[in-house]
């Protein structure tokens, strides 16, 4: 089944990050029909009824999110999420920068949906690049009036930042990515109060991730009822898969939601190097589950119903991460909990010394220096920090760990004397 | 006196006129990138200046540079050549690239060439796992990546960064 491009337009549209070529390709027709013609709580409705839903893993329905912001409190801001930073994710980072004003129109006009006249776009500090490459289109639509005082002869002013962040994955949680654009540790917020109603600055905040918000002016462009042919009908529209780790063919596969990880990963991913079979598949990055790649994980489709009902694991970033045979359970959950240690931010007891001892545990495991009980300790260990954490970093540190360890035991085994 | 504000007054300006008027402390992670440019780590002076413009104590400023990886208090290489070995890459031979890097550079993980131009260092994803391995190469105030790089062509970026560095002395 071929959809047309709708967030990887780029890849048919050569120089698209060009204003002009953007315009020549329907570019800004939304936001200049949302500022001119409609209402706030028109783009919001419009986002509501297309039932998108937040594409940098937790899934929550944009436009309801929107909604969640009260009016009797000023100033609102917007912020794009662009902390792209799980391993096995670098969706954003195509779109920035080969697509970057289909992102920015639907910061626009998520901003005009709550408007907010003071937007940011957070980046993880490794995007120096994309970061110079935004700011200079920022600056193309100052000349160009779509951004400024009364933008496009309305009423309504806009300017747009970007912020830096410095190598810190926690960042891109929302409320530790608010703290460091305030200048602060990023360390996440105890919730509630949810950004929503204190966020930025104290103030109502909208943060929407880089894909979700490309996604915002195609939908205003062509209404809730065009976005909704694609996908399924609690998972509508098109979803950017990254697919990595053994697999011939890693990239970005722009689909629509529901397709299953068989399809991705043999139809598009062109299957496993060197004709090898797929032992497991972690569809959200390093945050997720390790699933046996069995019959019924390859034909689960990828949408956020299905991978939970059929796999006890979110779709997440649907950063598909394929794991063939010659690769070894317990070296992966190293890998991942080693990450995790790196990242934990320190403020909660349970993940920051949880993370460290199930670090040390596991190298001690692959030195061949542990115990059976050793891999009893180590689910312990992650058992402790499970639903104990302010933010998600503590428990996606487990994820592996403990479907590690229950489906692949014999892999932690191979190394105990 | 405040040296970094007296050498930077215009773009500094322009850091404090992204953020609301009331807030200079959102300013500081942006001026620690400013004040690593000079020469590469974050000066004791320059946590002063920064903690002056931002109307925040030193200690806090010492804090941030503490807590975000690519802030750095002590000096190393001109050039930071940062390697991600996380899990997608190291599936892709990141690790054994790193390896043979160090060997062929004469170099361990973490130290610094003779000539003080080259660090390198084993960090965490950089969002390049379809691309690996990948390297970035921090250093003179900017970031820049590198991707599906062999041995043989992350040397030609080393010696591209000498040769860049010579030609400066020569001026």
């Amino acid at each position: 089944m071929t959809t047309p491009l709708i967030l990887l337009r780029h890849r048919e549209i050569p120089n698209l990050d060009q204003l002009e070529v953007y315009r020549q390709n329907g570019g800004f027709e939304a936001f200049r029909k949302a500022v001119t013609t409609l209402q706030p709580v028109d783009v919001m409705n419009e986002i509501k009824n297309s039932g998108l839903r937040g594409r940098g893993g937790a899934g929550f329905p944009a436009g309801t999110k929107w909604s969640f912001l009260p009016t009797t409190i000023w100033p609102h801001y917007v912020v794009a999420n662009a902390d792209e930073s799980e391993p096995g994710t670098f969706k954003d980072r195509e779109v920035m920068e080969n697509n970057p004003y289909q992102f920015l129109e639907g910061l626009m006009l998520a901003s005009y949906a709550v408007q907010a006249n003071l937007g940011f776009v957070y980046l993880r500090g490794e995007f120096w690049q994309l970061a110079k490459k935004l700011d200079a289109c920022i600056a193309e639509l100052h000349k160009a009036g779509l951004l400024g005082e009364k933008v496009l002869g309305s009423p309504y002013n806009l300017d747009l930042q970007t912020h830096l962040g410095a190598g810190a994955y926690i960042c891109g949680e929302e409320s530790a990515l608010l703290e460091s654009i305030e200048g602060n540790l990023g360390q996440p917020r105890l919730r509630p109060p949810f950004p929503a109603v204190y966020g930025l600055y104290g103030k109502p905040t909208v943060i929407n991730n880089v894909e979700t918000l490309t996604n915002v002016a195609p939908i205003i462009q062509n209404g809730a009822a065009w976005y909704r042919q694609f996908g399924t009908e609690k998972s509508p529209g098109v979803k950017i898969f990254c697919l990595s780790g053994c697999i011939n063919k890693p990239g970005n596969y722009e689909l629509p939601m529901g397709i299953t990880f068989r399809e991705l990963i043999f139809n598009y991913g062109g299957g496993v190097p060197e004709g090898r079979t797929i032992k497991a598949i972690m569809p959200a990055g390093a945050s997720s589950n390790l699933i046996p790649a069995d019959d019924k994980a390859l034909d689960t489709p990828l949408d956020y119903e299905s991978v939970m009902a059929n796999l006890g694991s979110p779709l997440g970033s649907a950063s598909v991460i394929v794991l063939d045979d010659s690769v070894n359970a317990a070296w992966v959950v190293n890998k991942t909990v080693s990450f995790f240690k790196h990242e934990s931010c320190g403020k909660c007891t349970p993940c920051r010394e949880g993370t460290y001892w199930m670090n040390t545990i596991t190298k001690r495991i692959l030195a061949g220096k542990a115990t059976k009980e050793d891999i009893d300790l180590l689910a312990a260990v992650a058992r402790q920090i499970q639903g104990k954490c302010l933010c998600p970093l503590g428990e996606f540190s487990v994820s592996a760990v403990l479907s590690g360890v229950q489906k692949f035991r014999s892999d932690f085994e191979e190394f105990i004397q | 006196m405040n040296e970094l504000l007296t050498k930077n007054q215009a773009e500094i300006s322009n850091i404090l006129a992204k953020y609301p008027a009331d807030r200079h402390r959102s300013a500081v992670m942006p001026l620690l990138y400013l004040a690593q440019r000079q020469n590469g780590y974050v000066s004791r002076q320059s946590v002063e200046d920064i903690a002056e413009i931002c109307e925040i104590t030193p200690t806090e400023v010492v804090s941030v540079v503490g807590f975000y990886t690519l802030f750095y208090d002590e000096p190393a290489g001109r050039y930071r050549i940062q390697v991600c070995t996380d899990m997608p890459c190291a599936l892709q031979g990141a690790e054994d690239f790193l390896k043979n890097l160090c060997q062929n550079v004469g170099i361990k993980i973490g130290e610094t060439t003779a000539d003080g131009l080259i660090t390198i260092e084993e960090v965490k994803c950089l969002a390049g796992c379809h691309r690996a391995p990948v390297f970035q190469v921090q250093g003179d105030g900017d970031i820049v990546y590198h991707e599906n790089q062999s041995v043989k062509s992350a040397l030609k970026v080393i010696d591209d960064l000498r040769d860049k560095a010579a030609g400066e002395v020569k001026k």
